[in-house]
């Protein structure tokens, strides 16, 4: 597992049946191209989160493929439809088979 | 002898007046709120000891609002990653007596304030002491860990977690007693010139801050935003760092970080901000 890998999102607490609202997320990870070498020549293994998913209530909200030439620490903004009150799950996959995921619930006022 | 002095004093006033005309980029007027809930103080009346300025501004407000927007909310400053992760570290024991930052100083709330009065008189040291060397002091002598390269990255994210708990209280570091002895020192070397260019702080900071050096503003030269992440090296800088940067730029040799020079000067530049809040961790260019 790569080290110092830490999900964040951003999420309001509530909103309108219907809104659309603004989710913000970060993971912090070093996204190794698996094109840069080391000091002695060699290769650094490619090391990056493949795949970023977030769902809400089940329901796929998006699904993202991440290649290799994105930065290090990756950031989403996306804005997504609150029908009901629930919760989104976010899921971010690494090379190395690791997954990461945290949730946030979303009250309808 | 005497022409070419004539000759560059005419450049001089060439290059000033062609500066006034184009390139002024004076402070704006907007306001800083961080999260919604921490009122920043960024334009407030001179501390009284300063002479040729009559109101002091943070270098937030010479940035674009792209690059202000960075810093209004916790989620979207990228110094905040380094920040968590000095959270993390804050509760790590480290060293042979077995002892974490939190074994002595408990919640990192209880830091709140700290910042704001640093660099600060040690009664135990005899000396003016930034946070960096109580950093160490506290690793080398309570800890028994090894001590952090003064602008390195682990010292630099571990000032910005102690800063961030300071975020929207005034700067206010004593400059009499004990402490005035360096700060007057501090004060000497930010109006000497140095290196090649014949530059100092106070050219730039005092004389010509609105204007523009190349592509960038020139703020004041507050430091109440660091440690600060820059965008054109995507991480926490020191003010030492910076000090460092600055003089170089002069082309000078500079004075090493930590060292004596800097701390004098660190002392006289925070106390031009004194008023102004703690902003750290900042996000500026």
């Amino acid at each position: 597992m790569a080290s110092g890998v830490k999900p964040r999102v951003k999420v309001p607490k509530s909103a309108a049946a219907g809104d659309t609202i603004t989710i913000k997320t970060l993971i912090s990870h070093k996204m190794e191209s698996g094109q840069r070498k080391d000091d002695d020549g060699n290769l650094i293994p490619r090391s990056i989160i493949n795949r970023f998913t977030c769902e809400f209530n089940g329901e796929m909200v998006i699904d993202v493929t991440l290649e290799p030439a994105i930065s290090t620490n990756p950031y989403f903004q996306f804005d997504a439809l609150v029908p009901e009150a629930g919760e989104f799950k976010f899921t971010w996959y690494d090379d190395d088979g690791s997954v990461y995921d945290t949730a946030k619930k979303i009250a309808v006022s | 002898m005497k022409q070419p002095i004539k000759l560059k004093g005419c450049i001089a006033i060439l290059a000033a007046a062609g500066f006034a005309a184009v390139a002024h980029a004076d402070p704006d007027e907007d306001q800083l709120t961080v999260n919604g809930e921490i009122e920043m103080v960024t334009e407030v009346d001179a501390p009284a000891h300063m002479e040729n300025l009559d109101t002091i501004y943070s270098g937030w407000r010479f940035r674009s609002d792209e690059t202000q927007a960075f810093q209004m909310d916790d989620f979207d400053n990228p110094a905040m990653i380094f920040v968590e992760a000095a959270a993390e570290t804050w509760d790590i024991a480290d060293g042979f007596e077995g002892k974490s930052c939190s074994s002595c100083h408990n919640d990192i709330e209880s830091m709140a304030g700290v910042r704001a009065v640093y660099p600060k008189w040690s009664e135990t040291a005899g000396e003016v002491r930034t946070l960096e060397h109580q950093i160490n002091d506290c690793r080398e002598n309570r800890m028994g860990a090894e001590k952090w390269k003064y602008t390195g990255g682990d010292m630099a994210a571990m000032v910005g977690l102690i800063s961030s708990v300071s975020r929207g209280l005034p700067i206010n570091v004593a400059i009499d007693g004990p402490a005035q002895e360096t700060w007057e020192k501090g004060k000497e070397i930010y109006y000497t010139r140095y290196g090649q260019l014949e530059l100092s702080c106070a050219n730039c900071h005092e004389d010509s801050y609105g204007m523009m050096i190349r592509a960038d503003h020139l703020s004041q030269g507050q430091i109440n935003g660091f440690p600060t992440y820059r965008l054109k090296n995507t991480k926490l800088n020191s003010v030492h760092a910076r000090f460092k940067g600055c003089v170089r730029d002069t082309r000078a040799h500079t004075f090493k970080p930590g060292g004596p020079e800097f701390i004098a000067l660190e002392l006289y530049v925070a106390s031009r901000a004194n008023g102004l809040s703690v902003e750290g961790p900042s996000v500026r260019n």
